[in-house]
């Protein structure tokens, strides 16, 4: 295509692109994907975020591999800022919101005083994932495996099958386009317009390819499209267009 | 020296079996040869700089071969010598090269391989039962000090013979073996070192790498120096084309019909290029010429081995007249009759040049003979700077490497590995090692607790611990994991993730009548860089082992691929990092430039090149720094030619963009090649400058390695690439083992995501002051830039001209050939982002 036609489409979408944040429709539902990786529902004044993986970096060096301690600081410092933006009232983190429970338990004052700093003041879900089955007990909030809200469900692995009405995280989508012989990967939001995976949050999180196998089974209508987290903005892009590893 | 080496030549004698073996033959042993087993008598250390061809390997083993047949010393149960070569065909090489005369002499001494590939049984035997000769590699060396049986081995060695050393030192692996060479003198109190080396330009630092350096000394400890002079001189010409030698590009197509003449009319020609994906193309292009079906072979570092191996034996047989190779036929490994070398594109340096055109021949008396083929107009300059360079003996080999900090974190780990240390005797230690002299004791200790802890001001991992301090002030590792830990992951080459390529095998579908599957099942042709497969989408085509083929998708992580037909293929992006010119060469190359006089040595379509840049715009004098800005299409250019290289050329032209950027000149893109760099952008900069907005001066300030290039790296994707590498050999990273991972990217944790992490944390960790090191060095180029900078200080001449000068034409050529950076990666999402709104905007 050329450049040209490009900027004049992208005037006209130029309220969507806006900000840093994109309208998706799921089930009728208007959310604004953030290119941090969160999600907010206006609606509901409901942010959500997955795969936090706090203390990734102490349950590696735990066994031996001592990568920098930072990774939830960074996580959490990111989180802050979302919450600062839209400020909303009630916050949903889908799961694997620690990466060790073993480690989670000797979680540090200063991290748990962060935490519930950010907790401080509005209505919180821990959904629970396969790595934190359980949460430290300090923590404040409703630990939970799945939340229904608006007759949306909220989980962390995915249902099997093609199922509706369903925001999940666990399997960590990202997607890959190419540009005149350049390529690009990054997280995704990924969604058909009934169901969405959630990018990982958290600062170790890496990606798995959208158009591998274990996307397939969620998807089967073989159309969805991703919403690939830039570092200005999220783009959305068809599934077409996307390329494996 | 050599004077010396001589006189005592007369007095020695050599022990009988030698010299038997000598006159059997009607030889006469070297003068070289006696003077280093002279050395070896008064326990000396020493360097030998030799041509090839100079029975170079022989000297290195003949003090410590008499010294074992002679009055052969109690053989005590540890090793004797220790030969360590950069490359384990090397040392495979030499070993079969020793052990003829050594039968031939009767000696009963027993001589070894070990490397990589060395089967885990025999390795085991070996420390059992260690040889007299162990023939080996840095890496290997590093895995058995690592054990706790040491002194065993290596108690009673006499002799370390460091062949290849110029080649060793620059590297890594020559950090690595350095640290290794400080345990082995603590180990063996009578030990010397002998290192064999090519000519270089600055002996001293090897001789100091060979010696003991003692903390505070101001001068180093040199080993001593017997130098042989080269042979005949070599006969080298530059191929004058009948054809119009290119304005740029690096493919040297022009040539090839007289290349392919020069090998009708020679036995066995050596083709060397720059990069792989030059021979790929040469390669391909020689087979289409092929008419008389000359059995010519590609040889390069990313080709399956098995089929390096059948290309290697086939030129020690004699059966091959052409073979197109990168530098993995750069080193000593003697592939059989050369009878010249051709080398197409630049020279890059002249050392290097005259080490490749050794290879034509491995008798010294003999002149080697070796055509150059520029591939455009700028390396016809440089290769009349190698030439002359050479006819003058003038030596312009890369400086060996200040120590790596991530080096040094592997070798404490493996000493703690071996036994406790002490964090005094081992800081004495590794500072007797040339490349680490020097290093300050809080360097030292930051690195202990690195490896210990990993080093971070947040105190949190102290339990996970790999090192602990015993009761007597020694660290030791804290669980038996942690020794495995390292010696899987030994060593500092850290290869780029690599994808094995494919050819699928067609079947027809039994479902589908007439369409045809692709099954896995094919032979493997090798491997290339994973980034490269990255930019490609199913059906692109591009050149590789010799075949063009049809990229058809990934299975199994390996890249499946079908033959190709008539298809022009699309090449892997040319890719000069390695090599840029040498400062020296290009000090060449601006004077020839600047002096007319010397033009007439140069092809009459390259000097008359530079006399309509003369007409139409300038030569600069020497010392000057030209730079050129006109209009062309819709935008304004600024092209500068400080012949420094094109890393140097690419960091300047990030940093320049950026005070551009600043100026309000509103810079577009820049490109750099080896000679010049050009910006281009929205506002006419050559007015600028006239009237007075833009001080150029101000604008090549050398102030810009400071803030400017910090901001920079702070945004750029360019550090994490080094820092990976850092990583994996610093030990803070595990290294992936074929068969336990799959790609680079499904590493537990990405480096790139630990790097983000580390820089906006703690910005001055160990690591990132390693990986900074490693990016100034080798992918910026910082301190040759300073250099210029300095240089062109008050030296720079502006010419604002109405369009494009001779000169620059080269370099706008380049422009569109660059590969994408970090920043342009936004763009891509954007673009991608476009399609889908004018999908939806009904526009396709």
């Amino acid at each position: 295509m050329s450049g040209k036609q490009g900027k004049l489409a992208l005037e006209n979408w130029e309220p969507e692109f806006a900000s840093n944040a994109l309208g998706i429709h799921v089930c009728g539902e208007r959310f604004e994907a953030h290119n941090s990786g969160a999600l907010y529902w206006p609606g509901e004044q409901t942010l959500i975020v997955s795969d936090l993986h706090l203390e990734q970096g102490a349950s590696l060096a735990s066994r031996g591999s001592l990568i920098p301690p930072y990774d939830t600081q960074t996580t959490l410092g990111e989180l802050a800022v979302v919450l600062a933006l839209y400020e909303p009232e009630r916050v949903i983190s889908l799961g694997d919101n620690f990466h060790d429970v073993a480690v989670a338990e000797r979680l540090s004052a200063d991290v748990l005083e962060e935490i519930l700093e950010l907790q401080a003041g509005r209505e919180w879900f821990w959904i629970t994932g396969n790595h934190d089955p359980r949460l430290p007990d300090e923590l404040r909030g409703h630990v939970t495996p799945q939340l229904t809200l608006a007759s949306i469900r909220f989980r962390h692995e995915p249902a099997e099958g093609a199922v509706a009405h369903e925001i999940a995280g666990h399997l960590h989508p990202a997607a890959r386009v190419a540009k005149r012989g350049h390529t690009v990967r990054r997280k995704c939001f990924v969604t058909d317009g009934r169901r969405l995976v959630m990018p990982a949050f958290g600062a170790y999180t890496g990606g798995v390819n959208v158009l591998n196998q274990s996307f397939a089974p969620l998807f089967p209508a073989e159309s969805f499209q991703v919403w690939m987290l830039g570092r200005e903005d999220v783009y959305p892009v068809g599934k077409r267009y996307l390329l494996g590893d | 020296m050599l004077e010396t080496a001589i006189d005592t030549a007369d007095a020695l004698r050599l022990p009988q079996p030698f010299e038997a073996w000598f006159t059997e033959r009607g030889w006469r042993p070297h003068a070289h040869q006696l003077a280093l087993l002279e050395a070896g008598r008064a326990r000396k250390s020493t360097l030998l700089i030799a041509p090839t061809g100079g029975g170079k390997t022989l000297a290195g083993f003949l003090p410590s071969l008499v010294e074992l047949t002679g009055e052969r010393h109690q053989s005590s149960e540890g090793i004797h010598t220790l030969y360590i070569s950069p490359l384990k065909a090397l040392a495979v090489d030499v070993a079969r090269n020793l052990s003829t005369p050594a039968e031939e002499m009767k000696l009963d001494l027993n001589l070894e391989t070990r490397t990589g590939d060395t089967p885990a049984s025999r390795r085991q035997r070996q420390r059992l039962i260690p040889p007299d000769i162990l023939m080996t590699t840095p890496e290997q060396v590093a895995l058995m000090l690592s054990h706790r049986d040491g002194p065993r081995l290596f108690g009673s060695l006499r002799y370390v013979i460091l062949d290849e050393l110029h080649a060793l030192v620059t590297s890594k692996r020559g950090d690595l073996l350095a640290l290794c060479l400080s345990r082995l003198r603590r180990l063996a109190g009578d030990l010397i070192t002998i290192g064999l080396s090519a000519t270089v330009a600055q002996p001293s630092k090897l001789r100091a790498y060979l010696e003991t350096q003692s903390t505070g000394a101001k001068r180093s400890k040199l080993a001593g120096l017997i130098e042989v002079e080269g042979g005949a001189k070599p006969d080298i010409r530059i191929l004058q084309s009948k054809e119009r030698v290119p304005w740029s590009g690096h493919s040297g197509r022009y040539a090839l019909p007289e290349i392919y003449q020069a090998i009708q009319a020679h036995g066995l020609v050596l083709i060397f290029v720059n990069t792989r994906s030059q021979a790929e193309i040469l390669f391909h292009e020689l087979w289409r010429l092929n008419q008389h079906n000359l059995p010519i072979a590609l040889h390069h570092g990313s080709l399956d081995v098995g089929q390096r191996r059948k290309v290697e034996a086939a030129m020690v047989a004699g059966t091959l007249r052409a073979v197109v190779c990168t530098s993995t036929l750069d080193l000593g490994v003697d592939w059989g009759d050369v009878d010249l070398v051709i080398n197409v594109g630049a020279p890059k340096g002249a050392s290097r040049i005259a080490q490749r055109i050794g290879r034509a021949n491995h008798r010294l008396d003999e002149p080697s003979n070796a055509l150059m083929v520029p591939s455009n107009r700028f390396e016809v300059m440089e290769c009349q700077a190698a030439l002359e360079a050479i006819a003058e003996g003038a030596q312009d080999t890369p400086v060996p490497r200040k120590g790596g900090l991530d080096v040094l974190a592997q070798h404490v780990l493996g000493m703690a590995c071996a036994e406790p240390f002490d964090p005094d005797q081992l800081y004495d230690e590794i500072s007797s090692a040339s490349p680490y002299h020097g290093i300050t004791r809080e360097t030292f200790d930051r690195i202990v607790d690195f490896v210990a802890t990993g080093g971070y001001a947040l105190r949190s991992y102290d339990r996970y611990a790999k090192l602990r301090l015993n009761k007597e002030g020694r660290y030791r590792v804290s669980h038996p994991r942690v020794a495995q830990q390292y010696r899987l992951n030994v060593g500092t080459i850290v290869a780029a993730p690599m994808i094995k390529v494919r050819l699928g095998r067609r079947r027809a579908s039994k479902s589908e009548p007439g369409r045809t599957l692709l099954g896995r099942g094919g032979r493997a042709l090798g491997e290339v860089e994973e980034w490269f497969i990255d930019q490609m989408t199913p059906g692109d085509t591009f050149a590789f082992a010799g075949e063009v083929l049809r990229f058809e998708g990934m299975r199994e992580m390996e890249a499946l691929v079908t033959r190709a037909t008539g298809a022009d293929p699309k090449i892997p992006i040319y890719e000069s990092g390695k090599f840029p010119l040498s400062t020296y060469l290009a000090a060449r190359v601006r004077r020839i430039l600047g002096r007319p006089a010397e033009w007439k040595h140069l092809p009459e379509q390259v000097s008359n090149w530079l006399r309509i840049q003369r007409r139409k715009s300038v030569i600069p004098k020497v010392g000057e720094v030209l730079v050129e800005t006109f209009p062309r299409g819709n935008k304004f250019y600024m092209v500068c030619y400080p012949f420094e290289g094109r890393l140097a050329h690419q960091t300047l032209g990030m940093l320049l963009t950026r005070r551009l950027e600043r100026g309000h000149a509103r810079p577009l893109g820049f490109v750099a090649s080896d000679y010049a760099l050009a910006i281009w952008g929205m506002r006419d900069i050559g007015q600028m400058i006239l009237g007075g907005q833009l001080d150029l001066g101000e604008l090549f300030a050398e102030d810009m390695l400071g803030d400017d290039l910090d901001a920079w790296l702070a945004e750029s994707n360019l550090m994490k690439r080094t820092f990976r590498i850092c990583a994996i050999i610093g030990g803070l990273i595990e290294r992936r083992h074929p068969g336990q991972e799959k790609t680079g990217r499904q590493m537990t944790v990405s480096s790139d995501l630990i790097y983000d992490v580390l820089r906006q944390h703690e910005p001055d960790h160990v690591l990132l002051k390693a990986a900074w090191e490693d990016t100034a060095q080798g992918l910026l180029d910082v301190a040759r830039l300073g250099d210029f900078l300095k240089r062109a200080s008050g030296r720079i001449r502006h010419i604002h001209l109405e369009q494009v000068s001779p000169l620059a034409v080269p370099v706008m050529l380049e422009i569109g050939r660059e590969p994408i950076r970090g920043e342009a990666q936004e763009d891509v999402l954007r673009e991608a982002a476009e399609d889908l709104i004018g999908e939806a905007m009904g526009e396709r």
